[in-house]
């Protein structure tokens, strides 16, 4: 199981300090995550999804424990190697979008390409209108945010996040500010990508969103409190 | 290189998304920079025309005049001690070989008139050394001769403001003018020298034999001191140093005078280059108080980019957790506030250095206060005002690359 594992949690605790009370996110998580895999995290507020999220997205380290992503533990890591990891191996999706105002849609995908390391980088302008063009977005590329509408803005979140290639997707509810219609459309989107052989981690409370992957992870108090695995068949429709 | 010109870009880009804000952040600079051009182009033009001044004075020159005279323990006027003479002069040419050239001179004022022309201008009584030694040309004619000016002929030399106030231009060579109803001729012209530095033009002046000037125009032929010369000028062999040379003079002339040891100097051995450049050095002073002040309004200019720049990393909290997120390192957060802080400065610079040269032109056009642009400078401000962004702009920059990326993303 660990050989195959993209992100391996070993014991993983989260402490935060809030004022002088001390905060456990997450209390001795171990879970394993393969890849190509498509995951909703579920569980009530304050329950540790998004602090799991931010830890496989090397946001934030765990306070103790170890925490394995593609390799790499990132437990103690320097913040550059973090900051590279992030672009290299990480796409992010966020609830409130986090595109850059008055900036268009083909800057803001290009953006993770401008902090990339790798000198064999293809055209900047190239790369990221392949993606807008992924995501059904190629005849908005010069709109900025504002112009667009949620679901399309979403996309261009989401083109952002493949821009680099990335082998993981972290959604943290990625629909929750869309409407049904749209967010069945986003789904679709997400469901393609899985296909095409990307890791998908999506934090959700809609039912809707959960029931189209084919593993979910409820959280409660910082722990799994169950692991619900679907097969192929089931997972379908 | 192609990193640091893509922050540049980043840069430009935020700073046109707050056109006006940038603008009236840059202000600061802007007056900064342009009151550092103009402080420094004003001080080096007078300084430039103080040293011109000094050449066409002559650096090897020194003046001999009569002091204050002691009278019963009461100091009177400058001037008022025994004046100097002729025979004064031969014996000093007598003892001293330093010495290349000298001249006496009389100086006074008189209506000078031509035709219908009435002119009052200086009329100054020479040796023929004078013209050498004073700098002057003579543009056409002749200098005196030693004849005429021992005996009293009554020939000039015009300045060229003379001619052009007079003579309306036209060559007077062999015109006869009046001074003090004693009728000249005109036999020579001196070359424009231009303005003094003392608010008097150095080409309004006639000059006339030194005898004439005594007898006939100043009316200063003291009996009881015959052949008196107001002022004596003189010039130092280059070989000789100027300090030996006024040292050995006043000695000298102690002796003549039968000045007691120990008692004051009754005459004056000036070397008039080092007053002119002593003047100078407070003018110095006041050029760099000025520079002083200029640099004060850029640092108040860095305070805005400061202010601004803390005020820009806050509002852009959430973009700064977005970068971070999509992979900035810290470093890369740090150069883009940095950069754009440096951008902020060297665009007010190039405004600022635009509108100092602007307006060093336009003091020079309006008045007559020299203006002297040096290159440096320029290159000076600019990279104060890369300082100023740097120095300046490190700590909002600091600020930016140190925040959480989780908390700046969840920045309202």
């Amino acid at each position: 199981m660990m050989d195959t594992s993209l992100i391996s949690f070993r014991n993983v605790c989260k402490d935060y300090r809030m004022g002088a009370e001390i905060v456990h996110a997450l209390s001795h998580v171990s879970l394993d995550i393969a890849e190509g895999e498509y995951v909703a995290v579920m569980g009530p507020s304050g329950s540790g999804k998004s602090t799991l999220m931010n830890l496989v997205g090397a946001l934030d380290v765990p306070t103790s424990g170890d925490l394995i992503v593609h390799g790499l533990n990132l437990v103690e890591q320097e913040s550059d190697t973090l900051a590279d990891f992030r672009n290299r191996l990480i796409g992010y999706v966020f609830q409130q979008f986090n595109l850059l105002p008055r900036t268009s849609a083909l800057e803001n995908v290009k953006l993770p390409l401008f902090y990339s390391r790798d000198d064999k980088m293809g055209d900047m302008n190239e790369q990221a209108m392949r993606c807008l063009e992924r995501v059904g977005l190629s005849d908005r590329m010069d709109h900025e945010p504002a112009q667009l509408s949620g679901g399309q803005q979403q996309r261009v979140a989401i083109a952002r996040a493949l821009v680099n290639n990335p082998s993981v997707i972290l959604a943290d509810e990625p629909t929750g500010a869309l409407d049904t219609h749209t967010s069945m459309e986003l789904l679709d989107l997400f469901q393609e990508l899985n296909d095409s052989g990307i890791t998908i981690i999506v934090v959700t409370h809609e039912k809707e969103v959960a029931d189209v992957t084919r593993r979910k992870l409820i959280f409660r108090d910082g722990e799994v409190v169950d692991d619900i695995s679907l097969t192929m068949h089931s997972a379908g429709a | 290189m192609k990193t640091l010109w893509k922050t540049v870009n980043i840069a430009l880009v935020a700073l046109r998304l707050n056109a006006l804000r940038s603008f009236l952040t840059m202000l600061g600079i802007i007056i900064g920079i342009a009151s550092v051009i103009v402080m420094v182009s004003v001080s080096s033009g007078s300084r430039q025309a103080v040293e011109q001044a000094i050449n066409s004075l002559g650096t090897n020159m020194l003046t001999i005049r009569p002091g204050a005279r002691m009278w019963g323990g009461r100091k009177s006027g400058a001037g008022s001690a025994a004046p100097f003479t002729e025979k004064d002069m031969a014996a000093l040419r007598k003892r001293f070989d330093f010495i290349d050239d000298m001249s006496g001179r009389v100086e006074t004022s008189a209506p000078v008139i031509f035709g219908n022309r009435n002119w009052t201008t200086s009329i100054t009584g020479i040796h023929p050394a004078y013209i050498p030694v004073r700098q002057w040309v003579i543009e056409e004619g002749r200098n005196f001769t030693d004849r005429e000016t021992r005996s009293g002929g009554k020939v000039a030399i015009v300045g060229q403001e003379i001619i052009e106030n007079i003579f309306d231009g036209q060559s007077p060579i062999g015109l006869r003018i009046r001074i003090k109803n004693v009728p000249f001729t005109v036999i020579g012209t001196l070359r424009e020298k231009g303005a003094s530095g003392f608010g008097r033009s150095h080409d309004d002046v006639i000059f006339i034999p030194i005898s004439t000037a005594r007898m006939r125009i100043s009316g200063k032929a003291d009996r009881s001191v015959p052949n008196m010369v107001e002022r004596i000028y003189l010039t130092i062999d280059p070989e000789f140093d100027m300090a030996f040379a006024q040292q050995e003079l006043k000695e000298y002339i102690r002796e003549m005078r039968k000045i007691t040891p120990g008692a004051e100097d009754d005459f004056n051995v000036a070397n008039y280059s080092e007053f002119i450049r002593a003047r100078n050095e407070s003018a110095a002073t006041l050029g760099l108080l000025l520079a002083a002040t200029a640099i004060i309004a850029l640092v108040v200019g860095g305070i805005g980019i400061m202010n601004i720049m803390l005020v820009s990393v806050t509002e852009r909290t959430r973009e700064i957790g977005i970068r971070l997120a999509v992979g900035a390192r810290r470093g890369d957060i740090l150069m883009q506030f940095l950069v754009e802080a440096v951008t902020l400065c060297l665009i007010g610079s190039f405004f600022g250095v635009a509108i100092g040269l602007g307006s060093g032109t336009l003091i020079s056009r309006l008045s007559n206060i020299p203006v002297l642009v040096n290159v440096p400078i320029i290159f000076v401000a600019i990279a104060s005002a890369a300082f100023v962004g740097i120095f300046f702009g490190f700590y909002p920059a600091r600020k930016a690359s140190l925040m959480n990326p989780i908390d700046a993303l969840r920045y309202e």
